[in-house]
């Protein structure tokens, strides 16, 4: 059974980190074409057309993949995890189907217009489809973050034991839920980030190459800025001011920290050290007094909790899960005296706790007090990996911030491309947004562990009635789609990459000047007039 | 805003829409996709075919992600005990999409021809398999689906998948994709020129004769060999959503009480069976915009067919006919199904009057002209 379980969030984790690969390019790619589009309507000049449409070629290479990807994350939860979805499809599924109708739809709808509609739209609604497709993807973030924010900080809704499962009482609680707000922003600036990032890496390629200097350095800059505002929103609106509510969101920040004991406030952040989960301490930590409680509760008066501490709260509640758990039995058999249900509403709240125990105790009711104990060390997540893949995403962070901040001081300075070393560092950063994100997922997602839902439906609870073959069956044919779609993936974005805007085939650029035999320098001196 | 019974209703009509509109615009492009290398001879031809529906498939696309986001938010344990008991089914059919959006945008960026067929067949493919799969689907449903529900109302699937693939639900697989390939010939007739619009004019005469034959036979197998579904208790159609609430039975003939109910609901297959003949026709006359609008509306009018012969049963359950999820037990509660009522009466209009737009601006045949123009930007 277990296995089961395992294999069901090994297939989960591999679709969705291997969907979040192409989502942030996406996000960002798109309102940078805004940008280019826009000075192309302004100022008429045909290179920003150009930038536009190579840059969109590229956009569209990721596309494909980002639209690939996403059916399996609307087939999945259905297909492996249909427990989960009857137990909260009432809740989680309305943000899923909103986001179709109000922004799935918009984006996918005009994108055909952007590819295909160039001379079909005037310019004017060329600019409008292609802002509705920024839009609408960034809205589809939205009603995705605000699913995803439910399952962190479950709000709104409650248990109703007449359908077995959990019904919403307040969509305006799930919406303005504080977590999906700090998860908002922090997502979709770390994809505008990537989009910045990549035009960037790329633009800087063929400054190294010295070619198509105008087309470039006009990329850079645009990258530069629109960067730098993503990264300094990304890090400032980092989300671990969404680490204070709710239960299993304090333990992910504990966890974080390797912050075993509480400390009196403000606490002091674990700057570097070995989480040992065994002996619960932190070995070797390095601290930096005050950082912590300020980072995650922007305050100096308010304490961090520890693990222990934490874990000493789940005890209790597991044990009043149990009894919850005992309660809804009877009231299942038929039992439904006005007593047992008001005893049952009561302590319905901890009954996610209670079921925290079925792993080791299919009945609940009568576990051993060995089987809660191992339900207790279980109620919080693994700290080493926590631990780490925080300080890989801070650090990418940072790295890119200075990154940012140094184009854009070069942009400003009208010094694009005097660095080569620079240029070099920008080309090689390419994959530090795409590390940071999937490190800032994993511990998200790895860090809401034991819960799908938290406080509500263990992970281990949300699983499908299906066969461990099954899903060995569709984890290797995944996988191998997954691998043969990212290889050619990567090939058509090297090659259309390399060719640059000579892609195009406008007879302007590049590689086409070269067979023309005509100077490639000319085209950037009359540029640069 | 409605009361719980309406908006229960009301769920039943959108998802009967959102599917409909999921067969007539998908329809057009996967049968487009079926049809690619069949009667695309040349890789202008094949070009000008996946051209005529390059706008517009990513768009169409979303009617079926819609349907599905819509199934799971308005009938969370249909889509649990579905998706999960059609396990591999579902992922055929999920790795068949996966070659649709790659194959369209890939395909064209290399001129290599071995690069170009490959994608071709895996764009026939992503094309062709849905349908018959979803078919197949449609066809089991019809027979029962065998599951029962634990007392936590987890469902437990006691099938396996060679079971799904049994004589009547194979019948309509096969009568599934000929809709879908009526729907794409009558497309191509309306947007290509020359050759392929001439070949996708004989398709549409063979296939929409053979349609309306497989229908009317589904139809008569449904009506004399396979046993529907009849709730015998009382049911609270606004109480909670719980299944287990009431008996049912299996009875001869039962998925034809609706039509005997309320005769008016007879258009629907009367439509299923006549709009192939009128496509047929207007193929016939060279009318094209007649033809495809004709293969439209048959589509709707299979579809609603098979819902109304159900209603107001979504997945019986063979195994214990009781636990089948109908339309008054099986939905979300009435707070979630009003906000998304809302959010639909406000963004289906939208989405309509903005998709409208995008298919007027594109309008016109694709031919040889177009590629010349768009050698190296088109698909």
């Amino acid at each position: 059974m277990d296995d089961l379980v395992d294999l069901s969030r090994f297939q989960f984790a591999m679709t969705a980190m291997y969907h979040f690969l192409f989502v942030p390019l996406t996000l960002g790619l798109a309102w940078i074409l805004l940008i280019m589009e826009s000075l192309y309507v302004m100022t008429k000049k045909e290179v920003y057309k150009d930038m536009t449409k190579f840059w969109g070629k590229l956009f569209a290479i990721n596309f494909a993949l980002g639209v690939t990807t996403g059916l399996t994350m609307e087939f999945q939860f259905g297909t492996n995890w249909a427990y989960y979805s009857h137990y909260v499809g009432d809740v989680f599924g309305a943000p899923l189907a909103i986001e179709g109708m109000m922004a799935f739809f918009l984006e996918s709808t005009f994108v055909g217009l952007f590819f295909f509609g160039w001379d079909r739209l005037s310019k004017l609604q060329h600019l409008a489809a292609t802002f509705l497709v920024a839009l609408g993807s960034s809205m589809s973030a939205l009603w995705i973050l605000v699913a995803n924010a439910w399952m962190q900080n479950p709000v709104g809704a409650e248990f109703n034991y007449e359908t077995m499962r959990m019904e919403m009482t307040s969509f305006a609680e799930v919406v303005f839920n504080p977590v999906a707000q700090v998860k908002f922003v922090h997502t979709v600036a770390s994809g505008y980030v990537a989009g910045a990032m990549f035009v960037l890496a790329i633009s800087s390629y063929y400054l190294l190459k010295g070619r198509d200097m105008a087309f470039a350095k006009r990329s850079f800059a645009i990258a530069a800025a629109f960067g730098t505002a993503g990264i300094l929103c990304t890090i400032l609106l980092g989300d671990e001011s969404g680490y204070e509510v709710g239960d299993v969101q304090k333990a992910k920040l504990a966890a974080i920290e390797s912050e075993w004991e509480t400390h009196p406030a403000p606490a002091a952040f674990t700057m570097i050290g070995i989480p040992n989960q065994e002996e619960q301490r932190t070995d070797y930590a390095v601290r930096i007094p005050y950082a912590l409680g300020i980072i995650a509760t922007r305050s100096l008066d308010k304490e961090v909790k520890g693990l222990k501490e934490l874990m000493d709260v789940h005890e209790v509640r597991i044990r009043s899960g149990m009894i919850a758990y005992g309660l809804l039995e009877k009231l299942r058999a038929g039992d439904e005296t006005p007593e047992n249900i008001k005893a049952f509403e009561e302590i319905k709240v901890d009954l996610g706790y209670g079921l925290l125990v079925k792993r080791y105790a299919p009945d609940v009711i009568d576990a051993t007090e060995q089987q809660i104990q191992m339900a207790v060390d279980d109620s919080i997540p693994r700290v080493a990996p926590m631990f780490w893949s925080f300080r890989i995403m801070v650090g990418s962070g940072i790295a890119m911030l200075f990154i940012f901040l140094f184009a854009f001081y070069q942009s400003a300075c009208n010094k694009i491309g005097s660095n080569k070393t620079f240029l070099k560092i920008c080309l090689y950063s390419l994959p530090l947004p795409w590390i940071a994100i999937e490190a800032g997922w994993f511990v998200a997602e790895y860090g809401r562990q034991p819960w799908a839902i938290a406080e509500i439906l263990p992970t281990h609870m949300g699983i499908s009635s299906v066969s461990v073959e099954q899903v060995w069956f569709s984890i290797i044919s995944i996988a191998s789609f997954y691998t043969v779609l990212l290889v050619i993936e990567l090939f058509l974005m090297f090659k259309f990459a390399r060719l640059g805007p000579s892609s195009l085939k406008t007879g302007k650029y590049h590689f086409e000047q070269l067979e023309n035999q005509i100077e490639p320098q000319l085209e950037v001196k009359q540029e640069s007039k | 805003m409605f009361d719980y019974e309406t908006l229960k209703l009301i769920w039943w009509v959108l998802i009967s829409v959102l599917l409909i509109g999921f067969v007539i615009t998908d329809g057009f492009d996967m049968g487009v996709g079926t049809l690619i290398p069949i009667i695309g001879k040349s890789d202008d031809e094949r070009r000008m075919m996946i051209n005529s529906i390059a706008p517009h498939w990513e768009g169409n696309q979303v009617w079926l992600v819609l349907a599905a986001g819509a199934i799971f938010a308005a009938w969370p344990a249909v889509y649990a005990t579905a998706f999960s008991g059609f396990y591999v089914a579902m992922m055929l059919t999920l790795f068949a999409l996966f070659f649709r959006p790659v194959g369209f945008d890939y395909r064209s960026k290399i001129e290599d021809p071995r690069w170009r067929t490959s994608w071709d067949w895996a764009i026939f493919t992503g094309s062709t398999v849905p349908p018959i799969i979803f078919g197949v689907a449609f066809g089991n449903i019809l027979q029962g689906v065998p599951f029962v529900l634990d007392e936590f109302l987890r469902a437990n699937y006691q099938g396996g998948f060679l079971d799904l693939l049994n004589p009547f639900s194979l019948l309509v697989g096969v009568f599934s994709l000929c809709l879908f390939v009526l729907q794409g010939s009558t497309w191509l007739q309306m947007k290509t020129e020359g050759e392929v619009r001439a070949r996708a004019r004989l398709v549409t005469m063979i296939v929409a004769p053979i349609a309306v034959l497989l229908f009317a036979v589904a139809g008569l197998w449904l009506a004399s060999g396979i046993d529907g579904y009849v709730i015998t208790s009382a049911i609270d159609v606004a109480g909670p959503s719980n299944p287990l609430l009431k008996t049912v039975e299996i009875q001869p003939g039962a998925w034809l009480a609706n039509y005997e109910l309320y005769p008016l609901t007879m258009l629907a297959p009367i439509v299923g069976l006549l709009f192939p003949l009128l496509a047929l026709l207007a193929s016939i006359f060279n009318r094209s915009a007649f033809a495809f609008i004709s293969s439209s509306i048959a589509q709707f009018g299979v579809l609603l067919t098979c819902g109304i012969s159900m209603f107001p049963f979504i997945l019986p359950s063979s195994l214990d006919p009781s636990h089948s999820f109908t339309v008054w037990d099986a939905t979300s509660s009435e707070v979630t199904l009003n906000i998304m009522t809302i959010t639909a009466m406000i963004f289906l209009p939208l989405i309509l009057l903005y998709t409208s737009w995008a298919y007027f601006k594109m309008f016109g045949r694709i031919g040889k002209s177009f590629l010349d123009k768009y050698r190296h930007s088109a698909y």
